[in-house]
């Protein structure tokens, strides 16, 4: 298992590179670039004074060696200083922001788990049921729902006619005087409408690829034996079909990290939270490429770490995959 | 037997309920985006400051927005943008997916890696980030935005193509192409690639709602389509900045994007469900 994990480790390596490469290319050849933002509106700026701050970003070097320095400086976990007015080393601004996209992430992955499983099974076993039915056409619906725009109802409905939940920030603006479990109700509250949009694209996927498995393990041989045994149908259903049908479930799991990370930038900019999100979207539009090579660097490493962490339980948990 | 078949294709399309809708939504949407300048009540553009933000009335069927215009008459309009951005970045995406994939099925070996290492490569980003990234550089404009949903979009139809060259290159008809002297490039795209054409069919139908999702969250981030034209995202960026006033201008593009997204995938699924009912699932 070891080796294992260690070969899949050393093959990521070639991976990123590639990735980094190909984000360094897109960024760098878009036209446009960030002395534009800063000099475009000032009549005063000369040709020269452009040139100075294009190489004082080391913008005016052959893009090979802006992309050699910047590799040589990732090594030591070094991704550059910010465009930005500000100038901090990208690596901390990535750093204070990425735990509350992350809890946000994990949560609504636990949300897609607990809901879109039982659904999925129970719509398998009850087939052509009317709760077969009923989560059917929520699975359609789901597919097709723009989420944005159920965060916006959501946010008139419960943020504005009802009064029940804020709708922006994590925390209200006397957060600082609140008693350590009203802060914690505060920011549970300021969560509830990021977390359950960000799940509801992934539950329609999950409950019903979980009910295409169930369906196709109801029907295999051990499924008849373990009946023809006598033993009862719960026993069946929920012992021996189930721990199979959820299987390759870890995988879909891995696979839709990138769809969640990519997803936050949309919620993080609706609900105004200061997530990865939210300051992916500002770098972008303020063209910050040292924050923007930083965070599709980050966001596909994390991507790379789910793929692995679904890969190796995949291989804990059935052993007939198991690698040498 | 092409007609049996074709019949038999007809029997299962047209018996599915779902199907039949998905298909009447989409031609509707055609309908009435062609029909566009016939039958919006007012000019898309036209600015009423006396009417600004007025509720769903008899004169105004879905209200106004912050200038004044009508709604429905800017979403009726809104629909060309959505159907322009979905085929056209979908057409990009066919394009590179098959060529790509077909390459990578046909030859195999070291042609086969680097495609599919591509792919990998392609698909650990968190693919917004990377449009976004693009978008935020490019003047955004519906061009811009078709090109780049178009190429980050490839790669499950590359995946499909792929897996189809390599079951059927070893076909006696691809070796009856062979000995004849046919080229390579005869034989990958004349008598291979159509072979490949209903699972790409498929993917593509699924692709244009994709990317009419992907444009519509574009546009409502202010970097897709700009106003003054009229696209159903912009029109949610409105709604989201009159949040507490104008419930209209949030609900009914939102609607119009989920009847419209949702009909594309019904009609999808319908044809791959036709083509082969043991796909169904």
């Amino acid at each position: 298992m070891l080796r294992y994990i260690t070969k899949r480790l050393i093959f990521m390596i070639p991976l990123l590179i590639g990735i980094t490469i190909i984000s360094f290319i897109v960024i760098h050849l878009a036209p446009g670039s960030p002395t534009d933002l800063q000099t475009e509106m000032n009549p005063r700026v000369s040709a020269e004074m452009k040139e100075r701050i294009r190489a004082m970003y080391d913008l005016d070097k052959p893009l090979y060696q802006q992309y050699l320095s910047w590799l040589g400086k990732l090594v030591t976990l070094d991704l550059g200083n910010s465009f930005a007015t500000d100038h901090r080393p990208v690596f901390d601004k990535i750093l204070e922001r990425i735990p509350v996209t992350i809890i946000i992430n994990i949560l609504s992955m636990i949300l897609i788990i607990i809901v879109a499983i039982p659904m999925g099974v129970l719509s398998a076993v009850h087939q052509d049921s009317l709760f077969d039915k009923i989560t059917g056409v929520f699975v359609f619906v789901g597919f097709a729902m723009p989420t944005f725009w159920l965060a916006l109802l959501l946010m008139i409905l419960f943020g504005i006619h009802l009064g029940w939940l804020p709708i922006s920030g994590i925390r209200s603006l006397n957060y600082e005087y609140l008693a350590p479990g009203a802060a914690f109700i505060d920011l549970v509250k300021h969560l509830v409408l990021p977390v359950l949009l960000s799940a509801f694209g992934g539950l329609a996927g999950l409950s019903r690829y979980m009910r295409a498995n169930m369906l196709e393990v109801i029907r295999q041989d051990y499924i008849t034996t373990a009946r023809a045994k006598g033993l009862s149908e719960r026993v069946v259903i929920y012992k021996h079909a189930l721990r199979n049908a959820l299987l390759p479930v870890i995988t879909i799991l891995g696979l839709s990290v990138p769809g969640l990370i990519g997803g936050s930038v949309i919620f993080e900019t609706i609900f105004a939270i200061p997530g990865m999100g939210q300051l992916f979207y500002m770098s972008a539009m303020s063209r910050d490429y040292p924050v923007i090579m930083g965070i599709l660097f980050i966001g596909a490493v994390l991507t790379l770490i789910g793929n692995l962490i679904a890969d190796v339980s995949y291989a804990l948990a059935d052993p007939r995959i198991r690698v040498a | 037997m092409k007609a049996i078949l074709k019949s038999e294709f007809w029997y299962r399309f047209s018996r599915n309920r779902l199907t039949v809708a998905g298909t009447i939504l989409v031609i509707l949407l055609f309908v009435v985006s062609f029909l566009a300048p016939w039958i919006s009540p007012y000019d898309p553009g036209e600015i009423n400051l006396r009417m600004v933000l007025s509720p769903p009335s008899g004169g105004h069927l879905l209200g106004t927005d912050q200038l004044g215009r009508d709604v429905l008459s800017r979403m009726i309009w809104g629909s060309r943008i959505s159907l322009k951005v979905g085929f056209v970045a979908t057409g990009i995406a066919i394009l590179i997916g098959a060529v790509l994939g077909a390459l990578a099925g046909y030859y195999g070996k070291w042609v086969d890696t680097i495609v599919m290492r591509f792919v990998d490569i392609m698909l650990c980003f968190p693919s917004f980030f990377l449009i976004l990234a693009v978008i935020a550089f490019l003047e955004p404009s519906i061009w811009n935005i078709m090109i780049v949903i178009g190429l980050t979009s490839w790669m499950g139809i590359t995946r499909l193509v792929r897996a189809d060259f390599i079951t059927l290159r070893e076909r006696e008809f691809v070796q009856a192409a062979r000995a004849i002297g046919a080229s390579d490039f005869r034989i990958i795209f004349i008598h291979v690639l159509p072979n490949a054409m209903a699972s790409v069919l498929v993917a593509a139908t699924l692709g244009v709602a994709g990317a009419i999702l992907t444009e519509s969250a574009l546009s409502f981030l202010g970097i897709g389509v700009q106003p003054p034209t009229p696209s159903w995202g912009n029109i949610l960026t409105a709604g989201k900045d009159n949040i507490d006033i104008a419930w209209w201008l949030s609900l009914y593009p939102g609607l119009a994007i989920l009847i419209t997204v949702l009909g594309f995938n019904l009609l999808g699924e319908g044809i791959r469900d036709s083509l082969d009912p043991r796909l169904r699932n």
